[in-house]
């Protein structure tokens, strides 16, 4: 009887002590954070990229938040409901990555008031749906500049996705930057209608050195075109991810999305209780943009790239500023002005001087 | 001991109603395994997987959702492949379908009066037929392989859709991305719950009833089996093999138009350059899955979906990769497929010994 009562007030002990070492921490439980990626996570380009950033997080947080992730949902009635499953198993902050997953989260945020939203590279701002993305137009400013230093022809091949503003704000960048150096360089786009796609990637990369440029640039995810530069002998520059390892003497740099920083902030915010929807666009200043350590050039190209990076970081280079003309000869900004985030947000044209034309 | 597979003079009844299970409980089984070697608890992965996605009122909907283009889809393929024409092209069908069910929403958003989104529907199913009759009439006036042309038409939808959001149809507040406009409310079809289930979901699933009902219970469907089987004796019975071509292209092609359509209408609610996860090659499995029977179909279509939606609930609370989903449709067609052989062989162990004396 006496064991018992002993095995009895002991259970009760064992509970008592349960619910006290229960209670103050479910007060304290993690703060779930999911992300959403519009491919798989491989080991580079752009979800690689989200990924590796919530890993840094997850370390720098520690026990403070918990995290997840989706992968592959790249078709947006998929994204909605991989948003909404987050959603519903409490995730209070969810980073939904890709442009197609704008207006499915716009649709869930309006049915889960008290979760916060950001979605990268959107454009659309509501009580609790954030847009953010990086201004990688300036990195592309900077591997312009070199193009123009090692490029003996003038002319850089240049690997395109689709013809959306992203990519031709970036081409634009590119060119103003070459000009800094070499007012005549041109570069010659071959549209590959894909974010993704190693063997045509490959078949543009060696068409455009046959055709005889000599420097080679893509905004597309795959190493493939740096990978034909190695072969063929000539340099180029990496995207999204350091490539290097795929073209250890080919890749000069590479414009690196750097998501770490930002996904401090905001997560910090949450936890300190003072998240705002806000729309946020950083270059180089807000450390949203990197650059991969310059390589296979010498020590004044080195130098340059890392001036440069600081000018713009510091507001002393202004990319699109001023007189600048459209390919058709239009004004685009008078002399002095500069062009505001609307303005580069949607820009849909060449700019005066480039012979390539643009598709549409 | 080797095993050897005996034809069966008829078909076992026992083993269409056996293979199945076997199928689902081998691939548990390796699935389990598999698990278990990725270091998650493999009672823990087959619950995220198959049961979870079941118990909530949630994510039963968004099964459906999932579903729904599916069956839809397949029933119409199911009576076209019964009658020995092969439309590969239904999702070229589908694109088109949205493509023309989206020419109100689109063109004209400011008509918005109760017969609007009837006729979107009926624009959807007829912009089916229209591209389904392409190579139904290269079939019957040139005795072109419909396999081939159904199917490379697939390509030119595409392109079309591409070019229609990436140009003419463009949203024109949206930045220059490559979306349309959001359908206005008198655009979308009504739902149900409180989730995603739309009309477009309930109407799939009376199809399927009424074509079982078609093939089950009428002279067409009787038609339908016989030119199938044996052409030359339904010539004899006075059937027209050109005429079934023609019956099969359009109704299959209206199905996959009538999907096209209720995707956009019912869950994406605008264009945008990819519309479908590949619902119509996928509604080619899910066809044969169910035996080329429209209610087996409509089971048929809920297990891929369930497969779908169920990696996505393992991403989440288990953090495994989607890689996972497709390892288990892979092996859950394996299985299906081989255990089919079954229904018309049985297993005999023959001794090697025994067999040699035979030949002696």
């Amino acid at each position: 009887m006496r064991k018992i009562i002993a095995m009895i007030s002991a259970a009760c002990a064992a509970f008592a002590l349960n619910m006290t070492s229960v209670l103050p921490s479910q007060a304290k439980e993690p703060l779930k954070v999911g992300f959403v990626y519009v491919g798989p996570i491989s080991d580079h380009g752009w979800s690689y990229q989200h990924d590796q950033a919530r890993i840094e997080v997850e370390k720098y947080f520690g026990d403070k938040i918990k995290t997840s992730f989706i992968e592959s949902v790249s078709k947006s009635s998929d994204a909605e409901r991989a948003i909404e499953r987050l959603a519903r198993s409490g995730y209070e902050l969810i980073f939904a990555t890709s442009f197609s997953h704008m207006n499915p989260t716009i649709k869930v945020a309006r049915k889960f008031p008290r979760v916060k939203f950001e979605t990268a590279t959107g454009y659309k701002l509501t009580k609790n749906v954030a847009p953010y993305g990086g201004r990688f137009y300036e990195g592309r400013f900077v591997i312009g500049q070199l193009a123009a230093k090692v490029s003996k022809t003038g002319v850089a091949g240049y690997i395109a996705p689709f013809a959306i503003p992203e990519v031709i704000r970036g081409m634009n960048a590119f060119v103003l930057g070459a000009r800094t150096v070499n007012p005549d360089f041109q570069i010659k786009p071959v549209w590959v209608n894909s974010w993704y796609d190693p063997g045509r990637e490959a078949d543009a990369a060696k068409a455009l050195i046959d055709q005889g440029v000599d420097i080679m640039v893509q905004h597309t995810d795959s190493p493939a075109p740096l990978q034909v530069a190695q072969e063929r002998g000539i340099k180029g520059f990496g995207q999204a991810s350091d490539m290097s390892r795929f073209a250890p003497d080919a890749q000069i740099t590479a414009i690196v999305d750097y998501w770490g920083a930002y996904y401090k902030r905001r997560i910090q915010a949450v936890l300190d209780g003072n998240w705002k929807a806000e729309n946020t666009w950083g270059g180089f200043n807000q450390d949203m943009v990197h650059m991969a350590p310059v390589k296979n050039v010498n020590a004044e190209l080195v130098a340059l790239a890392k001036d440069t990076q600081k000018k713009i970081s510091d507001g002393k280079i202004v990319i699109f500023k001023g007189p600048l003309k459209r390919q058709d000869g239009t004004v685009f900004l008078k002399d002095g002005e500069v062009a505001t985030d609307k303005q580069l947000l949607e820009m849909n044209f060449f700019l005066e001087g480039m012979k390539a034309p643009l598709p549409n | 001991m080797r095993l050897e597979l005996v034809k069966r003079q008829e078909h076992s009844r026992l083993m269409v109603v056996v293979s199945p299970i076997l199928a689902i409980t081998l691939t548990v089984i390796l699935g389990g395994g598999i698990f278990a070697l990725y270091g998650v608890s493999p009672l823990e992965g087959l619950y995220a997987f198959f049961i979870e996605p079941l118990n909530s009122y949630w994510s039963l909907e968004e099964l459906l959702v999932k579903a729904g283009p599916l069956i839809l889809i397949a029933v119409g393929l199911c009576v076209c492949f019964l009658s020995n024409t092969w439309n590969i092209g239904a999702e070229g069908q589908f694109t088109i379908g949205a493509i023309f069910g989206s020419i109100i929403p689109i063109l004209y958003p400011e008509w918005t009066s109760g017969f609007a989104l009837p006729a979107m529907i009926l624009m959807g199913a007829i912009g089916g037929m229209l591209w389904a009759s392409i190579p139904a009439l290269l079939k019957t006036r040139f005795g072109t392989n419909e396999i081939l042309s159904s199917l490379m038409l697939v390509y030119v939808a595409q392109y079309l859709l591409d070019y229609l959001v990436r140009g003419p149809w463009r949203d024109p507040d949206g930045f220059n991305f490559p979306e349309s406009r959001i359908f206005d409310s008198a655009h979308v079809l009504p739902k149900f719950g409180d989730g995603r289930l739309h009309l477009g979901v309930l109407i799939a699933i009376v199809v399927a009833i009424l074509i079982w009902f078609l093939l089950s219970k009428t002279l067409k469907g009787f038609e339908i089996k016989v030119l199938g089987q044996s052409p030359r004796a339904g010539r004899f019975a006075g059937f027209s093999s050109n005429r079934m071509v023609w019956f099969g292209f359009l109704l299959s092609g209206a199905f996959a138009g009538l999907a096209g359509v209720f995707e956009v209408s019912g869950s994406i609610e605008q264009l945008t350059p990819v519309i479908s996860p590949g619902y119509g090659f996928t509604a080619i499995i899910v066809a044969f899955l169910g035996r080329l029977n429209p209610i087996a179909i409509i089971f048929a279509g809920l297990l891929l979906g369930l497969s779908y939606i169920g990696g996505e609930a393992a991403q989440v609370s288990l953090g495994i990769s989607n890689k996972m989903t497709n390892v288990f449709q892979g092996m859950l067609l394996f299985f299906v497929l081989a255990c089919d052989i079954l229904i018309h062989y049985r297993v005999r162990l023959v001794n090697p010994r025994e067999a040699g004396n035979d030949v002696a």
